[in-house]
């Protein structure tokens, strides 16, 4: 098995202080270098992404005062797939006094990513949320707010306190349009320039150091280079290699798996995040998924049908041939355990053939019980507003029908390996938000999402950035330089062959295949036999993707399927490295369930004797084995112990 | 079901564009509109022939990134549903549907359906923000905001940027986006120091980017995914007048 | 960016523009009503009616000379009409240019009819009140002539003989009742009307003072055809 991949050297995080936790950031900031303000214009910075982190690092970078270049595929930057995040933002101000503070925030966080993330850097991200809350409030972000005037609270995502601050159910877009609108403040003072629709093909590296990067004009086709003292990756998750996601559907790995091809290492790969509320497929035409609140399952009870291939309405099944398996299988818990578990039990109903609706995939959700216990006003009260999204997109009206959901894939833990600094192991390029590993270990918290995004890239990345840019300007290196023109040639021969090979089948149903195959094998529960067939599928299914992919028009244009050709093409790559990491580890933790690994109940089991560590990949060449460095995990403050819901 | 539809086809800016029919097949009424474009465009693709052009991204309705006229209506028939949402069970089998991309000297078709709104960027650059750089925020609950404003200013903050209003607009007007903005801002505390400057300056910049003035005709807000009331524009109207009296 | 932060530039502005019209054609409403006001007199009869005329060429006098209040108000009333006219051709001319290719598929807009007859409803005002200048202020075009008494003007003007005179009459009314009813409440808006209550009394003010003026104005010419007065 080892065959798959090699055992490299481990890796350290030497950015990381020592000493008390409380103080490791100040000391961090006290110790990094600054850059006179006078010379902070001589330096430039290329920002790839527009989204929470992306935009707000572009921002601050600019108010500092250096040359910033932003670059994002949409058509403007208030566009990225921040916008659609629902529930809120974690912050621990302790508003409520019930007992928050940092310290339990930074304890739930490394808890709740079952012990696989660093504490350093989630101590600070704990620490930095109090000032994520002032600095939105400030741009006037239109936050929930109470009769007083004072910001509302509310708990998620089964913690003990109410922490998270929200907008209505778009938390995420009234936080995006502020980092945006501050980013078009630079804009129009001519700080930042910003490029749309423009994609990110190639990291250029010159003498060891992250210098540029190769875009492609999408709207002419126009491939150019830009050239900078540092290069910021904000470029988002992965989870779109799965083809049917909530990530929108142009969201990527492109511009974190080219810097992986050149040398930055890629942590955790394995770690997805599946949510179990989402509106299930509706048939073959499908092209993404929907994710609805989780707090549906307050009052809602799931079930599926006794037997198998029961095609009857709902309404139909009499009350005895229902199995509501949550409350079978979890009595003291029932409808509200936890996201992977209620995740993966309506995997295994559907397996067994009781799934309902098109295709088989998905359970109900029914609210039958509560409307008569409660009445269809209170319930509309609470739900109101997600029973009119899930009736818009399905035609059925929950206060009649059950509900059908089914979990789908929703956010991705791993990503690039980043320090304390968050520089990658490729020195100048750093890399924040959900396109880094850093702070969510095996499983990401609800509302933390953009707590990390906005930490990364208002308060952690100019202090860091800074510090690496005071031994700059770097040496001016000119367009025609070796390594430089090496990129571009590289990412032009691509095109070309992308282009050329003229086969019989579009990109879209190699993108289905893929994601059938992650889904399969690398999803909800993985088995080393399901993983050794999933890579054998992806590598025969990137062998017949470079010979009979379809993809029309020329480069030249606005070329929307050479676009997706591109992506597809890293995905497939990045699909077999998903793979290794989840066959290589033998435990299952948070977002990763090995079936070989699971206590006589059917729960995770970790092995941290193992795998306390994470797992940093180091490219080894298409269909090569990669190359595995450890950085090893200590736990001084929250001592590793066993999730329970019992 | 079976339809027909009669879409846009222009390969790039200079060209000058037709309408073309196809005919799609068996799509299923749980399909959505970009989705029943995705199934033609693989047909097309197979056909040797140039796939449909279009913006979209999340498919969430939230991005703001896809828009289309569908039968002359921007985001088509159904009220407060952007087109990624909208979903061809409001359609019967035999239809023929027109789709057209949004019309507006400031919007330049780049191809078939897809069209630049980098204009829309241009008059938040002009003014659609409170200036509060990283580092300068005090703490968030030292000025309280009336509950009344912070929802006012959060339903007006909804706007996605779609750009249907201007789309709709008889006048190409984006009066409503902007609007909106300055309402979002305007309703804060912390948006008072520049509300002057904000409101002049947009308004101004959006003008000068070609868009139509308002004629309170209320297209815009009929069409308006996130329902944007018309009435923001008359706040914004009474904040111009009183900036431009100040000046 | 905002290029230029010229002073003239607020005037010229759509919203500046759609505040002169507004404050224009509130001004033209205000002369509409004084001069149905005046129109009604007739009821009371011819010599109520001339006498009116009459006062109002002498308003001020002695103080001022003959007709001098007269033209000062045709002054104000020119200057609003140009202004409204102008400011409406240079929105109409920005709106054409903001949409330079027209849409395929186009239903009627969802606005009222008032509202998406604005711009012809004003050419035909325009061309009515030419006309209507003629006839009754200059009598060129009157039977009467111009030299005869205003009631007689009226009277001969609206015979049931002339009945296209009168249909001219009625239509134009008509249009400027659609006119004001879309108009008078986007000037309020323009105004600044920001509130949902407030647009359901404004839109109610702007139908109760059109249908006023359409009732007023029409009751004269049908009057006088159906022989009522005389």
């Amino acid at each position: 098995m080892t065959s798959f991949w090699n055992e490299g050297d481990p890796i350290v995080d030497e950015a990381a202080p020592d000493g008390p936790i409380e103080t490791r950031w100040d000391r961090r900031k006290f110790a990094a270098k600054l850059v006179n303000p006078a010379n902070r214009r001589k330096l430039s910075v290329i920002v790839v992404g527009t989204g929470l982190a992306g935009g707000s690092a572009a921002a601050t970078l600019a108010e500092a005062g250096y040359k910033v270049r932003s670059y994002c595929y949409q058509d403007s930057p208030r566009r990225a797939h921040s916008i659609a995040a629902q529930g809120g933002i974690n912050a621990a101000k302790n508003y409520r006094n019930d007992g928050d503070s940092i310290y339990r925030l930074f304890y739930d966080t490394v808890k709740g990513g079952d012990f696989r993330a660093r504490e350093s850097n989630v101590y600070r991200l704990a620490q930095v949320s109090v000032n994520i809350i002032d600095q939105c409030v400030a741009q006037g972000v239109p936050f929930a707010r109470e009769y007083g005037g004072l910001l509302d609270n509310r708990s998620f995502g089964g913690t003990q306190v109410s922490r998270t601050f929200y907008a209505r159910g778009q938390t995420g877009q009234q936080l995006l349009l502020g980092a945006y609108q501050a980013m078009e403040r630079q804009i129009g003072l001519g700080n930042i320039e910003m490029n749309a629709r423009h994609e990110m093909l190639e990291l250029i590296i010159v003498d060891g150091k992250a210098r540029g990067i190769v875009v492609r004009d999408m709207i002419t086709g126009e491939i150019s280079t830009d050239l900078a003292d540092a290069v910021v990756l904000a470029s988002g998750g992965y989870g779109n290699v799965f083809f049917l996601s909530t990530n929108a559907k142009g969201c990527n790995v492109t511009a974190t798996w080219r810097a992986h091809r050149k040398g930055a290492l890629f942590a955790n790969p394995c770690y997805t995040q599946i949510h179990p509320t989402c509106i299930p497929e509706s048939g073959t035409h499908q092209s993404k998924l929907t994710l609805m609140s989780e707090s549906l399952r307050n009052d809602g009870r799931v079930w599926v049908p006794r037997g198998q291939g029961d095609n009857r309405p709902a309404s139909n099944i009499p009350e005895e041939e229902r199995d509501y398996y949550l409350e079978r299988i979890y009595p003291s818990f029932g409808n509200l355990v936890p996201r992977d578990i209620a995740s993966r039990a309506a995997k295994n109903v559907c397996d067994e053939g009781r799934g309902v609706g098109p295709g088989g995939l998905g359970v109900y959700l029914d609210f039958a019980d509560a409307i008569s216990r409660l009445g269809r006003a209170a319930v509309e009260a609470k739900y109101g507003n997600l029973f009119e999204m899930y009736q818009r997109i399905t035609g059925e009206d929950p206060y009649e029908t059950p509900m059908r959901i089914y979990p789908a894939v929703h956010y991705t833990m791993g990503g690039l390996w980043v320090d304390y600094d968050l520089q990658s192991t490729i020195p100048g390029l750093f890399v924040v938000g959900e396109a880094n590993f850093s702070d969510h270990g095996a499983n990401r918290l609800g509302a933390s999402a953009l707590m990390q995004g906005l930490a990364d890239g208002y308060f952690v990345l100019p202090h860091t950035l800074a510090n690496y840019l005071a031994s700059g300007p770097y040496e001016k290196i000119s367009e025609d330089h070796a390594e430089v023109v090496a990129a571009r040639q590289q990412v032009e021969e691509r095109i070309t062959k992308l282009l050329s090979i003229n086969g019989d089948r579009t990109v879209d149903s190699f993108h289905r295949e893929l994601g059938h195959i992650m889904w399969e094998y690398c999803g909800m529960e993985r088995t080393e036999e399901g993983l050794t067939k999933a890579i054998d599928l992806i590598r025969a299914l990137r062998d017949e993707f470079w010979t009979r992919v379809k993809v029309p028009g020329t480069g030249e244009q606005l070329n929307q399927n050479l676009e997706k050709a591109g992506r597809v093409a890293d995905f497939l790559e990045l699909g077999e490295l998903m793979c290794i990491d989840a066959l290589h580890r033998a435990e299952s933790a948070g977002g990763h369930f090995r079936a070989e690994s699971q206590t006589p109940d059917g729960e995770a089991l970790r092995h941290d004797d193992e795998y306390s560590y994470v797992g940093a990949w180091e490219f080894g060449g298409t269909g090569q084995a990669p190359t595995l460095h450890k950085e090893q995990l200590d736990f001084e403050y929250v001592h590793p112990s066993t999730r329970s819901y019992k | 079901m079976d339809i027909q539809v009669r879409v846009w086809r222009q390969s790039g800016p200079d060209d000058k564009g037709r309408m073309v029919t196809y005919d799609v097949k068996d799509i299923s009424p749980d399909a959505s509109f970009l989705e029943m474009l995705d199934v033609l465009n693989e047909k097309l693709i197979l056909d040797g022939d140039d796939p449909i052009a279009f913006d979209h991204d999340c498919r969430e309705g939230i991005c703001g990134m896809c828009g289309m006229m569908i039968n002359g209506i921007a985001h088509g028939p159904e009220r407060a549903t952007t087109t990624c949402q909208l979903h061809m069970r409001h359609f019967k089998d035999g239809d023929v549907i027109d789709v057209e991309p949004w019309r507006a000297a400031p919007f330049p078709v780049i191809k078939d359906l897809v069209v630049n709104r980098g204009a829309f960027d241009k008059i938040i650059a002009a003014g659609g923000y409170i200036t509060a750089p990283t580092g300068t925020a005090p703490e968030a609950h030292a000025t309280p905001v009336p509950k009344p404003d912070a929802d006012a200013a959060f339903e007006a903050a909804t706007c996605i940027g779609c750009g249907a209003c201007v789309a709709a607009c008889p006048n190409g007007s984006s009066m409503l986006f902007t609007a909106a903005k300055v309402a979002h801002l305007g309703l804060m505390p912390q948006g008072q120091p520049e509300r002057d400057t904000r409101v002049i300056n947009m308004l101004e910049t959006q003008d000068d980017l070609g868009f139509g003035g308002c004629t309170n005709m209320g297209e815009c807000t009929s069409v308006c995914p996130k329902g944007i009331p018309l009435n923001l524009i008359g706040r914004l109207n009474s904040d111009y007048r009183k900036a431009l009296r100040k000046r | 960016m905002a290029t230029g932060r010229r002073t003239p530039k607020g005037v010229r502005s759509s919203v500046a523009l759609k505040i002169i019209m507004a404050v224009s054609g509130i001004v033209l409403v205000g002369f509409l009503y004084a001069h149905m006001i005046g129109n009604l007199k007739i009821f009371f009869g011819a010599e109520s009616f001339d006498h009116y005329a009459h006062w109002l060429r002498t308003i001020g006098v002695p103080a001022l000379p003959n007709k001098v209040a007269l033209w000062l108000m045709r002054i104000g009333l020119i200057v609003a009409v140009v202004a409204h006219i102008v400011a409406a051709a240079i929105l109409a001319r920005r709106a054409r240019k903001a949409r330079p290719v027209r849409y395929a598929h186009r239903p009627k807009v969802q606005g009222s009819y008032a509202a998406r007859t604005m711009r012809w409803g004003g050419v035909i005002i325009v061309l009515f009140v030419i006309w209507h200048l003629l006839d009754l202020t200059a009598g060129v075009v009157n039977p009467a002539g111009g030299d005869s008494e205003p009631s007689a003007r009226v009277i001969d003007g609206f015979q049931p003989d002339r009945w296209w005179v009168t249909i001219f009459y009625v239509l134009a009314i008509v249009a400027v009742g659609f006119h004001l009813r879309h108009g008078l409440w986007s000037a309020f808006r323009t105004l600044g009307q920001q509130t949902a209550r407030g647009q359901i009394i404004g839109r109610t003010v702007a139908l109760v003072l059109s249908l006023v003026l359409v009732v007023g104005y029409l009751s004269v010419p049908f009057a006088v055809t159906l022989g009522l007065v005389d």
